[in-house]
């Protein structure tokens, strides 16, 4: 999963004022990133370095928590055993990347109740996606297949981010993102091939709401992506949104005619001279409306998390008060 | 100790992994957890969901104690100009030189 963080959330602007040490700090810090180098937790770091880091990588484990929730939808209806445990194992995994990026934004310096209020509060954004409805068995496996096949175009890059702790947590999701893509094309093709009028059918229905907000996931034209260049600058995004977007088109195109699907762009066409496919226009207006909280689902999702978190507070009390009295045992003996 | 009204997080532990038997524990992650015990639950779900490890230690972050990056020179530069201490700094006769 994804998010577009980097894109939809105020700018972090650099401090107007700076000391003669604070820039000498800085200039050798650019230096390092230029070089291709990594920075670690306890390494200096500008301010505004740090905060967009905190708001991209909170965002992003955000984004693999919230994005539970639609698979959570068809776990007890799921049409077998097999796809039962697969879609079980897949939304686990959804849930450990969200934990390991967690503590990578916690070595930045936040408490991860600090990155959580945030999100129930509404002022950190998770991945817009996962605010449309999840209708039909099909829609798991076209989660895997085109949200998941954008998520990894999309996170690859970022195992080479110049923060070494959140690189670290990219390879270990991407590594394990791939059974994701794969699983979901496996669940279509069965579908498709073996599968009645009536099934193919909903394949190709579920095809036709997810195809647009996929391409959306990449965020903003570039034109418009108001951290692109002091991203780029910092090796925290490395490809530019619509070049990672062709990227995609590309290759879902091809994969979709394997599987035998149509894609809902009447202007999506091979182009000869660009070695690309042409595609129709994104309805950016949507985007906005579901990144500023209008969405289909964006007030049941957020509701979710927050009873979650509340209906367990309990279980953390108690664990916690658990372990104190045991600790207090031992140092009594 | 935080404030009264503000709810305690879980502490948190660092965990290393053994990959098989006969290599070391390497250093894999972080989470949080009430206990050793939960942290070792937790380090699995989360770290070897697919057979990552045979082993796991968990140990808590606050009592680690790390070398300071600002002190790296200071520390690490001085092994720079020692390179007699690798075996590829002498030159044997090709007879001997698989030694």
């Amino acid at each position: 999963m994804y998010t577009q963080a980097m894109d939809v959330g105020p700018r972090e602007e650099r401090k107007a004022l700076r000391t003669a040490q604070e820039a000498e700090l800085e200039a050798r810090f650019d230096e390092r990133i230029d070089g291709g180098g990594y920075v670690e937790a306890k390494d200096w770091m500008p301010d505004h370095y740090r905060k967009t880091l905190v708001r991209q990588i909170s965002q992003h484990a955000h984004s693999e928590i919230v994005g539970m929730l639609p698979e959570g939808n068809w776990v007890t209806r799921a049409p077998t055993l097999k796809r039962k445990a697969i879609l079980l194992a897949k939304i686990q995994d959804e849930g450990g990347h969200g934990l390991y990026l967690y503590a990578a934004a916690e070595t930045l310096g936040v408490s991860r109740d600090q990155l959580i209020e945030a999100l129930h509060s509404g002022k950190a954004k998770y991945s817009s996606i996962f605010n449309y409805p999840t209708l039909n068995w099909a829609d798991i496996g076209v989660i895997g297949w085109l949200v998941d096949g954008a998520a990894i175009m999309n996170q690859v890059p970022l195992c080479r981010c110049s923060y070494a702790p959140y690189a670290r947590a990219m390879v270990r999701i991407c590594r394990e993102e791939s059974f994701h893509q794969r699983q979901g094309f496996d669940a279509l093709n069965v579908m498709m091939r073996e599968g009645t009028d009536a099934q193919r059918a909903i394949v190709q229905d579920a095809v036709n709401r997810w195809w647009w907000p996929s391409l959306m996931m990449f965020g903003p034209p570039d034109g418009q992506s108001v951290h692109g260049a002091q991203s780029a600058r910092w090796g925290i995004k490395r490809i530019s949104n619509d070049d990672l977007r062709q990227k995609f088109v590309d290759a879902t195109a091809q994969q979709a005619q394997v599987l035998g699907v149509g894609l809902p762009d009447p202007l999506l066409k091979w182009n000869e001279t660009r070695g690309h496919y042409d595609f129709g226009p994104i309805d950016w207006d949507e985007f906005w409306r579901v990144v500023g909280g209008h969405g289909p689902c964006n007030r049941e999702r957020l509701a979710a998390r927050v009873k979650a978190w509340e209906d367990g507070a309990w279980v953390r009390e108690a664990a916690l008060a658990h372990a104190a009295r045991h600790s207090n045992r031992k140092e009594a003996a | 100790m935080m404030g009264t009204d503000v709810k305690q997080e879980w502490p948190l532990w660092e965990v290393f992994v053994r990959p098989k038997a006969g290599l070391d524990h390497k250093h894999c992650g972080s989470l949080h957890a009430p206990d050793a015990g939960m942290a070792i639950q937790l380090a699995r779900e989360v770290y070897t969901r697919r057979q990552e490890g045979t082993s796991v230690w968990v140990v808590k972050s606050s009592d680690i104690t790390a070398s300071d990056p600002g002190d790296k020179a200071m520390l690490f530069d001085p092994m720079e100009d020692k390179v007699y201490r690798h075996p590829t700094f002498y030159e044997l006769p090709d007879e001997v030189d698989h030694m």
